[in-house]
């Protein structure tokens, strides 16, 4: 059961399966060779704070309709923020015309499927007064001053969101599905001196306020506040090729970056990924195994259906090194002839699917994570990162450290600021030569970028050694 | 439908629902987009949209909301909701909106008719005409990531419970291709883009293609290069990563609060004196020109920086009033969200020197023209990235670099800043033409 609020009423009594079937025979009738409609309806509650106030307090409600039509390589899109009946069949007919030829008569009949739910929310966010959510947003802020007298500046935001969605196509499907996410993040600045420094922290997932009964608005506020006040004496960080040591969890985002884009089937058929045509050779170190999973319950990066209707899956894309499987959406898997893994999302309504990521991660090895900082003579230890980018057709990546440390004679010493690591992703993946027992996925704060459209991801890894890459710092 | 009308209709139901300030914000417009690739026409969407914000303020408590349905009931039910919403916000006396009173706009020739009228097929056409310009550029160009034509078309209204009520209307256009280059095994991207509010100022498809392709085989056999310091010229196209961020650490509340590495520093040098910086928004037919702001406030030509100089920070309504200055007029919003201080047309004031000009006057540094990453602090001034381009050796290109990082202080990045070009595109936001720093760090072997 997916428990929701009274006060939520059915997306299904939004549109009747007449009229989406009326608009899918529309969206046909140029000679497409598959349409589908997606129907959206999310509402959001914002909630920010500075300086111990609440700056304001913000719902944004938006719905409407998506109609993609398929002709070969080439995708019609259209969509409608009113669910009229004029309105959409307008839009049906504009993304027909991507199918140039004469008008013929196609019938769809759609019948119902139900979606899978791998994140049963107990307390969803929405079913409770904005007063308890101003309350877990001020405890947070509040633990960030009280960590230490330096914290000067405290931001916290929090983002509940409550989303229902309809997938018919004109194979015949009918999918609705509900889904919620949360999430919680705060900024602090602390100060000694002339010397500012920021530490950001935050967590979330698909589901409720118990999401605070394993880790608390304070414990949040208080790692926020710890980075922050440890990169007061950082030091500038080290230029040139040296180990690196990535911790477990967000990390991961790295192999996110330079690893799991470039599998995205939209690449693949293009042939602009450099993994294009790879299928089964060896692409990283026998100690690399990567996995992408929509399944795993209440995580960000989790969802019931894709935003095609197909279910949310677990796939091994590398094992032990060699090159497995590919993302898919319904494009770009079918014109490869690959099966559908649950993987075309979109930002909303507005965009059609590509091929994206849900919770991406690298697989637990076997090296004690001590173990693997204590190999290390001279490197830096990198604890979080922001700002990535990836070139997915040669595989160079950079990365900012937002927490990093120098790693001398097996231990880690000073912090260190300013620090950028850039590499090449299939290059970094042969180069790992220890990877640890302490698989962890983040907390559930990241979004994706890709062709302009962001959707909630999820990474993770355990620690892992790569030999050799650049760090670019402005220290000797 | 009358947006002006149902504007002033929802900020009067919210007074009436007892709202003490209200302020309505209205987007609509079309947008159109084609991308080809490998000749063919790839995707094709097209679409019409809507949507409107809403502020209050009750008691000096600010509460916002957004919706696309426009239908009586549910803007009904949002006022309603959002009046309620806002004694969950904390009391702030500096909340409010504007203190400004209707007055004539200006008119900057923001709109093509033009653009409307053109048939989807010229459209589709520009942009297939752009990928195979690419093409024929150089045999090396073996795929593509694809080609585009975009545009749109939109309308905004704000209106307020002060008596404002605004509108005007804009229009874009762009081209963009992206081939892929390929030599011994090795694939590099590259791209480039024209982008304008009028059709008439768009450069050529055959040219976007063609620079596109220059762009792209010049990244092939691309190294590393040592670890070492020397002088940096960023190329036009990436020069507006650091006015960005410069931006960015001039917004008042952040600085005021200690959170920009710019704190401090009104009246002092922060810039070599080649440094001029202007915010521009009543520039004709500019890009992110407009006459006035999110919060209804009349937008004005400022000096930021001059002869390296800081000349001010950036408020909007709130900031203002809680530092005793005035809005800019710099509050940026869409539909769906709060308006915050945002470049208008932002840009480097160019000097008559060429390109060339510079780099023929450095024996070794590094030309950057594409930058990955974003490692910039605006609090600390920290600045890294990644970065290719071609090494300079005794005042030619020498040789394509990839895969290093450079890296320095924001502070001393201005301060090192040795010469500025004329080539300054007004393509976006943030405009800068080719500049030079003395010196940086680069990271590489």
């Amino acid at each position: 059961m997916k428990p929701s609020s009274d006060a939520r009423p059915d997306i299904q009594s939004l549109i009747s399966r007449e009229q989406v079937e009326k608009v899918l025979s529309e969206a046909m009738s140029r000679g497409g060779d598959f349409a589908d409609v997606f129907v959206q309806r999310r509402n959001s509650r914002s909630i920010p704070l500075e300086e111990r106030k609440i700056r304001s307090a913000e719902v944004r409600i938006s719905q409407g309709v998506g109609i993609r039509v398929l002709s070969g390589e080439k995708t019609g899109y259209a969509y409608s923020d009113s669910l009229d009946p004029k309105s959409l069949m307008e839009a049906a007919k504009v993304a027909a015309r991507i199918a140039d030829g004469p008008d013929v008569d196609v019938p769809v009949r759609v019948a119902s499927s139900a979606a899978p739910d791998y994140s049963p929310t107990l307390t969803p966010a929405q079913s409770r007064p904005v007063k308890e959510m101003t309350a877990l947003v001020k405890r947070a802020c509040k633990a960030a001053y009280d960590y230490d007298p330096h914290v000067k500046q405290v931001s916290v935001s929090w983002v509940d969101i409550d989303e229902d969605v309809i997938v018919a196509n004109s194979d015949g499907l009918w999918i609705a599905d509900h889904e919620t996410l949360l999430r919680i993040y705060v900024q602090s600045m602390a100060t000694k001196g002339a010397i500012s420094q920021m530490g950001s922290f935050g967590g979330g997932g698909r589901m409720g306020i118990e999401f605070f009964d394993t880790l608390s608005p304070e414990d949040i506020a208080k790692e926020s506040a710890r980075m922050a006040v440890i990169q007061l004496d950082a030091v500038p960080a080290p230029a040139g090729m040296m180990p690196v040591v990535i911790k477990n969890g967000w990390g991961g985002v790295l192999f996110h970056e330079s690893v799991g884009h470039g599998l995205e089937a939209d690449f693949i058929r293009k042939q602009t990924s450099l993994f294009a045509g790879r299928m089964g050779e060896k692409v990283a170190s026998d100690l690399c195994t990567v996995v992408d999973d929509a399944t795993i319950p209440n995580c960000r990066g989790s969802y019931n259906i894709d935003d095609e209707g197909t279910p949310g899956q677990r796939k091994v894309l590398i094992e032990k090194g060699v090159l497995k499987g590919f993302l898919t959406d319904r494009l770009n898997g079918g014109l490869l002839g690959m099966p559908l893994t649950g993987n075309g999302r979109r930002q909303n309504y507005h965009d059609y699917p590509i091929p994206r990521m849900s919770n991406f991660f690298v697989a637990a090895g076997e090296s004690d994570p001590e173990e693997i900082i204590k190999s290390v003579d001279y490197g830096v230890y990198a604890g979080y990162f922001s700002g990535g980018q990836v070139d997915i057709t040669n595989g160079n990546f950079t990365f900012s450290v937002t927490e990093g440390y120098l790693i001398e004679k097996g231990k880690l010493t000073a912090p260190i600021r300013g620090a950028t690591l850039i590499g090449n992703g299939p290059d970094v993946m042969q180069k790992i030569v220890m990877v640890g027992t302490d698989l962890e996925l983040d907390k559930g704060i990241g979004t994706c970028g890709k062709d302009g459209q962001g959707v909630p991801t999820g990474v993770g890894m355990p620690t892992v050694k790569i030999a050799e890459m650049t760090v670019g710092g402005t220290g000797g | 439908m009358d947006y002006k009308e149902l504007a002033a209709g929802v900020v009067k139901s919210a007074m009436k629902a007892g709202a003490e300030e209200a302020e309505v914000y209205v987007q609509s417009g079309d947008d159109f987009n084609v991308t080809v690739r490998m000749g063919e026409v790839e995707t094709l969407a097209q679409a019409s949209a809507k949507g409107l914000g809403l502020r209050v303020f009750v008691d000096k408590r600010m509460a916002f909301a957004s919706a696309t349905d426009f239908a009586t009931q549910a803007l009904d039910d949002m006022v309603k909701t959002t009046v309620q919403l806002a004694k969950s916000a904390s009391r702030d006396k500096h909340n409010g909106l504007p203190d400004c009173v209707q007055s004539a706009v200006p008119e900057l020739d923001l709109f093509d008719a033009r653009i409307a009228d053109l048939p989807a097929d010229q459209k589709i056409e520009m942009a297939k005409e752009a990928e195979k310009a690419s093409f024929d550029y150089d045999k090396r160009i073996t795929n593509s990531e694809g080609a585009a034509y975009g545009s749109s078309s939109g309308t905004r209204v704000i209106a307020n419970s002060n008596g404002i009520m605004y509108s005007n209307s804009g229009t874009d256009c762009s081209i963009y291709s992206a081939p892929i280059a390929e030599q011994d095994g090795q694939m590099q991207v590259g791209s480039y883009y024209s982008w304008r509010r009028f059709m008439d100022e768009l450069e050529s498809p055959s040219a976007v293609g063609t620079e596109a392709a220059r762009r792209t085989i010049a990244k092939l056999g691309g190294k590393k290069v040592k670890t070492q310091k020397a002088p940096i010229v960023f190329d036009w196209s990436v020069g507006a990563l650091l006015w960005d961020s410069v931006f960015g650490a001039l917004d008042g509340d952040g600085v005021h609060r200690g959170m920009s590495f710019l704190k401090k520093k009104l009246g002092k040098q922060i810039a070599s004196p080649l440094v001029t910086l202007i915010d521009d928004p009543l520039m004709p037919r500019g890009l992110g020109s407009m006459p006035f702001d999110g919060e209804g406030v009349l937008t004005r030509t400022k000096m930021v920086v001059e002869d390296g100089v800081l000349k001010m920070y950036f408020y909007d309504a709130r900031t203002g009033r809680k530092y005793g200055e005035q809005p800019s007029g710099n509050a940026r919003r869409g539909f769906s969200g709060l308006p915050s201080v945002s470049p208008t047309n932002f840009y480097l004031k160019p000097t008559e020197k060429t390109p060339q000009d510079i780099i023929s006057g450095i024996k070794n540094g590094f030309f950057v023209t594409d930058t990955m990453g974003r490692g910039i602090n605006t609090v600390t001034g920290d600045f890294s990235v990644g970065a290719s381009g071609m090494w300079i050796k005794d005042g030619e290109l020498a040789f394509p670099v990839q895969e290093v990082t450079i890296a320095g202080n924001m502070l001393d990045m201005m301060m090192n800043v040795e010469a500025i070009a004329n080539d300054a595109k007004f393509m976006s936001s943030v405009v800068s033409p080719t500049f030079m720093i003395s010196e940086m760090t680069v990271s590489g072997k």
